[in-house]
C-alpha cells in the first residue's frame, strides 16, 4: 500500500473511519465528541459519516465507560474516549473493578470488546490535571491490555487491531504528538498487539522505550552516533501484552539497557521492565540498568518546571554513558 | 391487589403459581445457603435476600428471557427469578469447577449471559453504568429489550446512581431501575443515610417516574414492574421503581447485627412476610391448597436437594485453572 505523511491524529481518524465502515457495532462515545471532532480533531468527519455512532455525552466519565462496557457485553464494540488519560481516575471503578475484571470473574462466559481511548502526557503547559501518564496502573491491573504507540504508522495499525480484538485495551496516545507527522500505508494496516519493533538497529546499548520516549530516544541516539556509540531503539508500542522477546534479543546483543518513558520513575513501567531485565538477563548485562523518567511530582505548570521534571534527551545521553563507561 | 393488565395477560391460577414456586424457591435456596455457609460447606461471604422475594420475583417475572438484568451482592433472588441454574448456582457458592463461573467468582458475581444476566456486583452501585451501556445497546441496536438494574438503599447514596439515571433519562433508554429499600445499607439505617424518605423522590431530580411500592406485596410490585416495562419497550423511557421491603438477615451471614434490635426483625417477620402475604392470598383465591403448597414445596426441596448433591459431587478446579480466563486473546 502507498504511504502517505500523515499526523498521528488524522492516522487515528482514518483507521476509525475504516474500521466503523467495516463493522456497524462499532461506535464512539465520550465528551464534546461532535462539534470539533474530537478535543485534537481525531474524530474527524466521523459523526456526518456514521450518524448516530459518535456519540456526545454528558460530563460523567463514570457512565461513559460503565456505558462502553454494558454495550460491549451486549453485543457491540465501543470506542470511549476519556477526553484525557487524566480523567481515568473518576472512572477507576468501572475501567479496574468492572471492565477489566468481567471476563475473568464470570468464568469466561463473555467477551469485553472495549477500547478505552485516553491522550496522556505532558509537555503542553497543561498543569497537573491534563498532564499525566498512566499506563503503569493498568498494567499492573490484570484483564487489561494497555496499548502505548508512538508513531502515527502504528498509531492507525494499533489502532485498527485494538477495534477488532475482542479484549478489553485502554490505548494512550500522546497529547504533544497528535501534530507530529510520519509515514502512514493507505488501506488496510494492522499492527498486532503484543509486538515490539526495533526502530533502530545498533550494537552498544539498547534503549527500551514507548510512546513520546520513542522520540527521545531517536534523537538521542543521533547524537550518541556522533560519540561513536549505536543505540538499538526498540518501540514496545504495547506494554501487555509484553514482548519481552524483542527485548531480550537486544540486550543479548548489546549487553545494555536503558529504558526511557515520560511516566515518574517511582513504580513506573520501567522498574518492571528493569527487573525482568535483571532477573532474566543477568548473565548478559556489561552494566546495571538504568531508567529514564520524569521526577517524582505531580506535573507542574510554569515551563521552567515542568521542562525540569520531565526526562530530555540530555538525561538518555548521560546515562547510555554510564552504562557503556565513555 | 389486583391482577396484572399492562404488558402481561391477566394472571390466571398457573401464572399465580408459577410465581409462587419461584418465590418459595428463593426462600429454600436462601435459608440451605445460609445453613451450608454456618456448616462451612461454602467459602467466604454470603448475603441472603430471605424476605425481599416478592421484589425479585414480581419484577423478574414480567421480563422476556432476552431482557437483561443486573443485579448485586445480594442477587440470589434476583438471578433465580430470571431464570439461573440451581445447580450451577449451588457449585459457584462451593467454588466448583461446575459452577457458573467455575469458580471464579462465588456468591458476589454470578452472572448467565445466555439468559440476559449480566452479573451480579461486589461493588455497591457497580451495576449502574453497566445497565446504561446495555440500554444504550439495545437502542443502537433497535431492539425492544429492556434493562432491570437491581440496587439497594445505600447505593442510590453513590454519584453513578446519579450519573446513570441522568444519561439514561437523556436519551430516554429502555432501563428500570429498582430499588429494594429494605432499610438497612450494611449496617447503617436508610433513615440516617439518605436525604429522602422516598428514594423514588430521587427520579424528580432527572424527571423521569418514580413510584414507590409496597415492596413485600408481590402483585403491587408485579403491577409497577409490568407498566414500567411496558413503558420503557414503548420507548418511553426509564423508571425508577422502589420496593419498600426489609433485609431480614445481617448484611452477611455471621453479621453480629449490633445496630439493630431483635425485635425489630421479629416484627416484619411475623406481620410482613412476603411469601406468607401471597400465600394467604393464593389461598383466599382458593387458588392454593394445603395439599398444593406441601407438593410445591417438596418439589422444591427436591430440585435443591438435586442442585446441592451436584455441587458437592462436583471437582474443585485445578489450581492453575486460575491462569485461564483472562483474555480471549492472551
Amino acid at each position: 500500500m502507498p504511504e502517505r505523511m500523515m499526523t498521528s491524529a488524522a492516522a487515528l481518524a482514518e483507521a476509525l473511519h475504516e474500521e466503523m465502515a467495516r463493522d456497524e457495532t462499532i461506535f464512539i462515545i465520550g465528551e464534546d465528541l461532535i462539534a470539533h471532532g474530537g478535543i485534537f480533531g481525531q474524530f474527524k468527519g466521523l459523526s456526518e459519516k456514521f450518524p448516530g455512532r459518535v456519540i456526545d455525552t454528558p460530563i460523567s466519565e463514570t457512565a461513559i465507560v460503565g456505558a462502553g462496557l454494558g454495550a460491549a457485553l451486549t453485543g457491540m464494540r465501543p470506542l470511549v474516549d476519556m477526553h484525557f488519560a487524566d480523567f481515568v481516575t473518576c472512572a477507576m471503578d468501572e475501567i479496574v473493578n468492572q471492565t477489566a475484571k468481567i471476563r475473568y470473574m464470570f468464568g469466561g462466559q463473555v467477551k469485553v470488546p472495549l477500547v478505552i481511548w485516553a491522550p496522556d502526557g505532558a509537555g503542553l503547559r497543561a498543569a497537573a490535571h491534563h498532564s499525566q501518564s498512566l499506563e503503569g496502573w493498568f498494567v499492573h491491573t490484570p484483564g487489561i491490555k494497555v496499548v502505548v504507540p508512538s508513531e502515527p504508522v502504528d498509531v492507525k495499525g494499533l489502532a485498527k487491531a485494538a477495534i477488532r480484538d475482542d479484549d478489553p485495551i485502554i490505548f494512550f496516545q500522546h497529547k504533544k504528538l497528535f501534530a507530529r507527522e510520519g509515514p502512514v500505508p493507505e488501506g488496510e494496516h494492522l499492527v498486532p498487539l503484543g509486538k515490539a519493533a526495533v526502530k533502530r538497529s545498533g550494537d552498544h546499548v539498547t534503549l527500551v522505550t514507548y510512546g513520546s520516549g520513542f522520540y527521545m530516544s531517536m534523537e538521542a541516539s543521533q547524537e550518541l552516533s556522533k560519540m561513536g556509540i549505536e543505540a538499538e531503539v526498540i518501540d514496545l508500542r504495547t506494554l501487555k501484552p509484553l514482548d519481552f522477546n524483542t527485548v531480550a534479543q537486544s540486550v543479548k546483543k548489546t549487553n545494555r539497557a536503558v529504558i526511557v518513558h515520560e511516566a515518574c520513575l517511582s513504580g513506573g513501567f520501567g522498574a518492571e521492565l528493569a527487573a525482568r531485565i535483571g532477573s532474566e538477563l543477568f548473565d548478559d548485562l556489561d552494566a546495571p540498568v538504568i531508567r529514564v523518567a520524569a521526577k517524582d511530582v505531580p506535573m507542574p505548570f510554569s515551563p521552567t518546571l515542568e521542562s525540569f521534571v520531565l526526562p530530555k534527551v540530555e538525561d538518555i545521553i548521560k546515562a547510555v554513558r554510564q552504562v557503556t563507561y565513555r | 391487589m389486583g391482577t396484572v393488565h399492562v404488558g402481561v395477560k391477566p394472571d390466571n391460577a398457573t401464572t399465580l403459581l408459577s410465581l409462587y414456586r419461584t418465590m418459595v424457591t428463593i426462600r429454600k435456596f436462601e435459608t440451605l445457603a445460609g445453613e451450608m455457609f454456618a456448616a462451612g460447606k461454602i467459602p467466604g461471604f454470603i448475603h441472603l435476600s430471605i424476605g425481599q422475594e416478592a421484589s425479585s420475583v414480581g419484577v423478574c417475572s414480567v421480563l422476556r428471557p432476552d431482557d437483561y438484568i443486573t443485579t448485586t451482592h445480594r442477587g440470589h433472588g434476583h438471578v433465580i427469578a430470571k431464570g439461573a441454574d440451581l445447580k450451577k448456582m449451588f457449585a459457584e457458592l462451593m467454588g466448583r469447577k461446575t459452577g457458573y463461573c467455575k469458580g471464579k467468582g462465588g456468591s458476589m458475581h454470578i452472572a448467565d449471559f445466555s439468559i440476559g444476566i449480566l452479573g451480579a456486583n461486589g461493588v455497591v452501585a457497580g451495576g449502574f453504568p453497566i445497565a446504561v451501556g446495555a440500554g444504550l445497546s439495545i437502542k443502537l441496536r433497535k431492539t425492544d429489550q429492556v434493562v432491570v438494574c437491581f440496587f439497594g438503599d445505600g447505593a442510590s447514596n453513590r454519584g453513578t446512581f446519579h450519573e446513570a439515571l441522568n444519561m439514561a433519562a437523556i436519551w430516554k433508554l429502555p432501563i428500570l431501575f429498582v430499588c429494594e429499600n429494605n432499610c438497612y445499607a450494611s449496617t447503617t439505617k436508610t433513615s440516617y443515610a439518605c436525604s429522602v424518605i422516598d428514594i423514588a423522590a430521587r427520579a424528580k431530580g432527572y424527571d423521569i417516574p418514580g413510584i414507590s411500592v409496597d415492596g413485600n406485596d408481590l402483585l403491587a410490585v408485579r403491577q409497577a414492574a409490568a407498566e414500567a416495562v411496558d413503558r420503557a419497550r414503548r420507548g418511553g423511557g426509564p423508571t425508577l421503581l422502589e420496593n419498600k421491603t426489609y433485609r431480614r438477615r445481617g448484611h452477611f451471614e455471621g453479621d453480629p447485627q449490633r445496630y439493630r434490635d431483635q425485635a425489630e426483625v421479629v416484627e416484619w417477620e411475623q406481620k410482613n412476610d412476603p411469601l406468607f402475604r401471597f400465600a394467604s392470598t393464593l389461598k383466599k383465591k382458593k387458588i392454593l391448597t394445603q395439599e398444593l403448597e406441601r407438593e410445591i414445596q417438596e418439589k422444591v426441596e427436591g430440585e435443591l436437594r438435586e442442585a446441592v448433591q451436584f455441587a458437592e459431587a462436583s471437582d474443585f478446579p485445578k489450581p492453575e485453572e486460575a491462569l485461564e480466563d483472562m483474555f480471549v486473546n492472551p
